[in-house]
Parts: structure tokens; C-alpha cells; sequence
């Protein structure tokens, strides 16, 4: 029975990671065709890519977030580190191998922003996931400032300091889309991540910590595989973001960048990718939209609903006192009920808990009650022939054994 | 005589420290949570101070309406985002807590706009001994929050409610089932910790005269630094964490080479106590059971 419903659950898992690289490939087909014929203009082109590096970033949050149950507060910290570091080795080549739009450089940018990332994300995750509770929140946040204060202090040479770094050009028509074939190479990383015994271990640890330490699984090895990975995504969203800007300013990557991130993964429902990836692109579309909409001190008006949209769906999605109401109202309930009742034997065995919903199976209970009143009756009529009677009863439970087996 | 300067304003920098830190550490104690809107009732006690000095003028009415003000904000908080996800999985509450601090800055962003304003409660002007000479509110500060930290140290060990406070943070189902209202309690704590915030908010306002909607956050998360670093949970941690973060803080100001990386050093600071002694320097170590 749990056999049937785990390969359900998987196929279901699989057809909707499939989905996500079917979309995104359609998409950066349509996009890439419209980009050749030159339909496409600037803004909405910048657009694309700001929505691939939120993308990116989001995913990347939902595997700490949703699916290792930890709270990270510096994931623009780690895209800041991937967009300096990126950002530099994408000038120093392109004063090497001369301007232009250099496949190679931007390739090897993306590698060492990601790798730096990465290593950042180790040394943090390495101190934090040891310990139980909100510790990694903390290291996080602090680790999103130190790494601002420690570029804000750089010289002009280096790192350009207060000023911010120029970062290299790259042809704004095809840009985005590398950013495209970034989000399905982070797509296709981390949910196979997922899928596989590590991703399963990650999962078990956020479910109970205990019990998956007492079943063998070293925790702070596999926190530690999904927080690096995270983080080198991180920094690859901070390399794309150093292209797409042509300059990487330290203030941006400030702690309200953070929650902006974590504000698409909590909208999109903590541990589902599709629901990341559909927040990211819609939370990148008003951002821009209202931008130009909203100016001066409206504009913190948007903050105001992200916060009230985190808190009100959080408190939502997680108030004990709410779960009836949710397990009532909900898109699952609403489809169950629009669903015929299955009946077929071949769909049922697929469907291992219909056996409960079908009238075939015998009711011990009734049958055993019935049998005891049976009994009840029966001494009054003989009371004589007790030993007969207790035979009959002994038989009588040797047949229910029988029945059972 | 220089370095007796940078001690004495280090502690008294560490007091408001550890003000804040208390109100960490009480909550985490008691309620279990990080409540990360705790830095943020610096800066609304800020804003409340600025409203009510232009309105009245007077200095002391204006901070004990901030006080007021940020107790029943606090326990608006707890009733209205924390308690509905009391039984909720940890990250939960943890992000409804960002996304309350998350609220209370663009709160007061769109009420009082981003350009800071600069707000003097009060001139104390400087008092000298000798060749040493010292500002009025730096000593100030440190008597107050001394004074705090101590009163507060005793209501927690002698008073009825104090001990319902301990016994709370030691085992709540015990507690409960002595008879304890866990959720008076619960509110009780809110209610210090935004006091003792709004508190701290004053003296950071004397420090630092310009307020702006990110205020309170710096010094909330230096606070929280010093509550980690002397034992979260624990209420003497935190003062002495607090106290400790103070010193350091200033002694690397008054290093021309480190000056800029000040913030970046605390930090580093708290990553390594985390690496070498989790619970802190005065914590406990708490057994995991099943």
C-alpha cells in the first residue's frame, strides 16, 4: 500500500519538475525567435533578465527554505560576493581578450562568481549548521553586512569602493538568453538534487531532525551540500546581475534585497519550485511596472504589501488554529469534489487508498459484535452442558482465527 | 586617559546594548521565538519621541509616552502575529517575525518619509574633572541601564511574576500545570522587552541624533550579537554580552585601522563564539529530547 502511494507521489513529483523545464524551454525558444527578428525592445528584454536572476535566486532560497527548513537572510549577501568577484574576473578578461561579447568570459565569470559563493556559503554554513534552531538566520544576516562593509571600504582600483564597479558589456539582444539556460541548468541541478538520496536526506532532516540523525544520515553534512549549493546559485545570480547592470553597487545587496527573496519564496508556498519560479516572475513584473507607477514615498507602499503579504500568509498557512479551515477550503478539496468516484479495479489498485472507499471488504467488527450476542444468548438456553458449551466456543474462536488469516 | 574615554563610553554604548539584548533574550527564553521586530521598537520609540517634543516640548513626557506607546505596540504584536502561530513550526514564526519588522519600516517610511531627521532631546553639555572631561548623557546612560539591569535582575529572582517568568522558560508544560497562565506571561515579557526597548531607543537617540525609518536596525542586530554572544536565553548573558559588544565596539573606533570594518568585526566576532561555544558564553546547554 505505501509502495503504491510513494510511486504515485514520485510521478507526481516528476511531471511537475518536467513541466518547469518544458515551460522554460518553450519560453526561451519564443523569446530567443522574437529576439532574432528583433521584436523584442529594450525594456522588455531587461525585463527577462531581471526576471531570470529572480528566478534564479528564488530557487535557489526554496531548496534552504522550503526544503531544509532553514531561514537564510543573506542571500543577497552571497549575490553580492558572485557579482564583485564575477563582475572583476569579467573585466579583467575583457581587457585581456579585448571588449566584445565574449562567450568565454562569461562563462568563466559565472564559474568563479559561483565558486566564491559557494566557498563564502561553506564558511558560513560550517560554524551555523552544526546548531540546532534559528542560528543560521543570524549568521546569514550578519554575513550580508560584513560583506557589505567590507566592499563599501574597498579602494577605487579594486573594487570601486562607495562608487561601485563598472562591470563589462554584453549584447543586451542575447543576454537574457543565457539567462534562460541559467535558470534551466539551476533547475535541472537542484531538482535533481532533490530527487536524489541527498535531496530525500535534506527533506528527511527538515521533517524531524532526530529521527533522521537516529536513522544514520549526517546532518550537518547534507545541510551543509544543500547550503553550498544554494550559495553558488546565488553567486551565479550575482554574475548575470553584474552583466545586466554594467555596475555592481554594494548597497543595493542590503537586507531588504534579502526578504525580497525570501518574500517570493514564501508567496510562492515554502518547498514548491513552480510556486517559487511563478512568485519570482510575478513579484520582478510589478516591481518594474510600479516602479515607474509609484515614485517618492509611494513607492514604499509596495514594501508595505510584501510585509503584509508575508505575514498574512505565513500566519495562513501555518496557524494551528486555522488548519481545519484550510483542510475544508482548499484547491486539492475543491478539485476531489468536482472528481467522479473511482470504481475500476485497474485505476483502484493504482489508487491504493480507494481500497478504504470500497464496500468489498469485510467488516470484522460487525461480524465479531454479532457473534458475541450470538454467544450471550446461547449459555442461557444450556446451562447444563458447559463443557460442550466451552468447546463450541473454543472451535468457535479457532474459525474466527481462520477467517482473519 | 584616552583609553579610560573609549571605556567609559563603551559601556555606556554596552548598556543600551544590553537593554535591547534583554528584551532577545527574555523572548527567546520565554516564548521560544527570535522576535526579529525587536530592533524595530528602537526606532518607532524614536518617532514617538520626535511626534510628542514637537507637540509638547517636554523631554520626559515625551519619552514616557514612548514607553507606553512601545509596550502596547509590543503586545499588540505578540496577540496579533505571534500567537496565532503559537504550536507552528519555528521558521514560521521566524518569518512572520521579519515580515512584522519588515512592516513597522515602511510604516514609518510612509509616514514620516526616508530623509532622516535630527531630534536633540536634551543638551546635557560635558562635565570635567581635571583634564578628563566627559559628556552628561554618556554617563547618564550608563547609570540608567545599570540601574535597569539590576531592578530587573531582582523583579525576575524575588517577584511572583519574575519567577513565573523563570519557571516558564525553564519548562512550559510544568509551568502551566503548576498553574502558571503561560500566556499572561508571554505577554508580561513583551511588555518589558519593548519597554526596556523603548528605553534603549532614548539613550541610542541622545547617542546618535538622527533618525531615520532603518534606526532601530542596527542596533537591534548588534544587540541580538550580544545576546548570542552571552547565552541566549540567558538574562545575565545578555548583559554582560551587551556590555562586552559596547567596549569592543568603541575600542575598534578608536583604531583608525580597524574603524571601518567595525561592524563587519562584531560579527566576526559572534561567527567565532558560535564556532567555539554555541550557547554563548553564559549559556546552557540544553539536552535534546524526543
Amino acid at each position: 500500500m505505501t509502495r503504491a502511494t510513494s510511486t504515485a507521489a514520485k510521478r507526481q513529483i516528476k511531471w511537475k519538475y518536467i513541466a518547469n523545464y518544458l515551460v522554460i524551454g518553450v519560453l526561451t525558444l519564443l523569446f530567443g525567435g522574437l529576439s532574432l527578428a528583433g521584436q523584442l525592445g529594450q525594456s522588455t528584454v531587461y525585463l527577462l533578465e531581471k526576471m531570470s536572476i529572480s528566478v534564479i535566486l528564488a530557487v535557489s532560497l526554496c531548496l534552504v527554505v522550503g526544503f531544509m527548513g532553514e531561514l537564510s537572510l543573506g542571500h543577497a549577501g552571497f549575490m553580492c560576493v558572485g557579482a564583485y568577484l564575477g563582475g572583476k574576473v569579467a573585466a579583467l578578461l575583457s581587457d585581456l581578450l579585448g571588449s566584445g561579447n565574449n562567450v568565454l568570459a562569461l562563462l568563466a565569470s559565472l564559474l568563479v562568481g559561483g565558486l566564491c559563493a559557494a566557498v563564502c556559503g561553506f564558511l558560513i554554513g560550517l560554524p551555523a549548521l552544526r546548531l540546532r534552531g534559528d542560528y543560521l538566520a543570524i549568521v546569514t544576516l550578519a554575513f550580508g553586512e560584513i560583506v557589505r562593509v567590507i566592499f563599501q571600504n574597498t579602494s577605487l582600483e579594486s573594487f570601486g569602493g562607495t562608487l561601485g564597479m563598472k562591470t563589462p558589456r554584453f549584447n543586451r539582444n542575447y543576454l537574457f538568453l543565457f539567462g534562460f539556460l541559467l535558470v534551466l541548468a539551476t533547475l535541472a541541478v537542484i531538482q535533481n538534487f532533490l530527487r536524489s538520496k541527498h535531496g530525500r536526506a535534506v527533506t528527511a532532516i527538515r521533517d524531524n531532525e532526530i529521527a533522521a540523525r537516529a536513522t544514520g544520515i549526517n546532518v550537518t553534512k547534507y545541510k551543509l551540500i544543500g547550503f553550498v549549493l544554494s550559495a553558488f546559485f546565488a553567486g551565479i545570480a550575482g554574475v548575470l546581475y553584474s552583466y545586466s547592470n554594467y555596475q555592481v553597487e554594494s548597497s543595493k545587496f542590503g537586507y531588504n534585497y534579502s526578504i525580497e527573496i525570501l518574500v517570493m519564496v514564501v508567496l510562492g508556498g515554502m518547498g514548491s519550485i513552480n510556486g517559487s519560479i511563478i512568485a519570482a516572475v510575478l513579484i520582478t513584473y510589478l516591481n518594474t511596472r510600479l516602479a515607474t507607477v509609484l515614485t517618492g514615498n509611494l513607492a514604499v507602499l509596495q514594501n508595505l504589501v510584501y510585509a503584509l503579504v508575508l505575514v498574512g500568509i505565513v500566519i495562513y498557512n501555518n496557524a494551528p488554529a486555522l488548519k481545519s479551515f484550510r483542510e475544508r477550503v482548499n484547491l486539492k478539496a475543491l478539485l476531489s469534489k468536482l472528481k467522479k468516484p473511482v470504481q475500476d479495479p485497474a485505476v483502484i489498485r493504482e489508487d491504493a487508498a480507494a481500497w478504504d472507499r470500497i464496500p468489498t471488504k469485510i467488516d470484522m467488527d460487525d461480524l465479531l459484535t454479532v457473534e458475541l450476542q450470538q454467544k450471550k444468548a446461547a449459555p442461557a438456553d444450556a446451562d447444563s452442558d458447559g463443557e460442550a458449551n466451552s468447546d463450541a466456543a473454543s472451535d468457535e474462536t479457532a474459525d474466527r482465527k481462520k477467517d482473519e488469516t | 586617559m584616552e583609553f579610560l574615554h573609549t571605556l567609559i563610553n563603551g559601556l555606556s554604548l554596552g548598556g543600551i546594548y544590553a537593554l535591547v539584548a534583554l528584551g532577545y533574550t527574555m523572548v527567546y527564553g520565554i516564548a521560544k521565538m527570535l522576535n526579529f521586530a525587536h530592533g524595530d521598537i528602537i526606532m518607532v520609540s524614536g518617532y514617538v519621541i520626535l511626534v510628542f517634543l514637537s507637540m509638547t516640548g517636554n523631554p520626559l513626557l515625551a519619552i514616557f509616552a514612548s514607553i507606553v506607546f512601545c509596550i502596547l505596540l509590543g503586545v499588540v504584536i505578540e496577540k496579533v502575529a505571534y500567537k496565532p502561530l503559537r504550536g507552528a513550526s519555528p521558521l514560521a514564526v521566524l518569518i512572520t517575525a521579519i515580515g512584522v519588522s519588515y512592516l513597522l519600516q515602511s510604516l514609518a517610511q510612509m509616514i514620516f518619509g526616508a530623509d532622516p531627521k535630527m531630534i536633540v532631546i536634551y543638551d546635557f553639555g560635558s562635565v570635567s574633572i581635571g583634564a578628563f572631561s566627559i559628556e552628561v548623557k554618556t554617563l547618564l546612560t550608563l547609570f540608567a541601564s545599570l540601574v535597569v539591569m539590576i531592578s530587573l535582575t531582582l523583579f525576575i529572582k524575588f517577584s511572583r511574576t519574575g519567577r513565573a517568568m523563570l519557571a516558564v522558560s525553564e519548562d512550559r508544560g510544568a509551568a502551566q500545570l503548576m498553574g502558571v497562565s503561560v500566556n499572561r506571561i508571554i505577554t508580561i515579557t513583551f511588555a518589558i522587552g519593548s519597554a526596556l526597548a523603548a528605553l534603549a531607543g532614548t539613550f541610542y537617540l541622545l547617542k546618535a541624533p538622527n533618525m531615520n525609518p532603518t534606526f532601530g536596525s542596527l542596533p537591534g542586530i548588534k544587540a541580538f550579537t550580544a545576546a548570542v554572544i552571552g547565552g541566549i536565553g540567558s538574562v545575565p548573558g545578555a548583559m554582560f554580552g551587551g556590555l562586552l559588544l559596547g567596549i569592543i565596539e568603541c575600542l575598534c573606533n578608536a583604531v583608525p585601522v580597524l574603524s571601518p570594518y567595525t561592524d563587519a568585526i562584531e560579527f566576526l566576532i559572534l561567527i567565532l563564539i558560535l564556532l567555539v561555544k554555541p550557547t554563548g558564553i553564559l549559556g546552557k546547554k540544553r539536552r535534546e529530547k524526543v
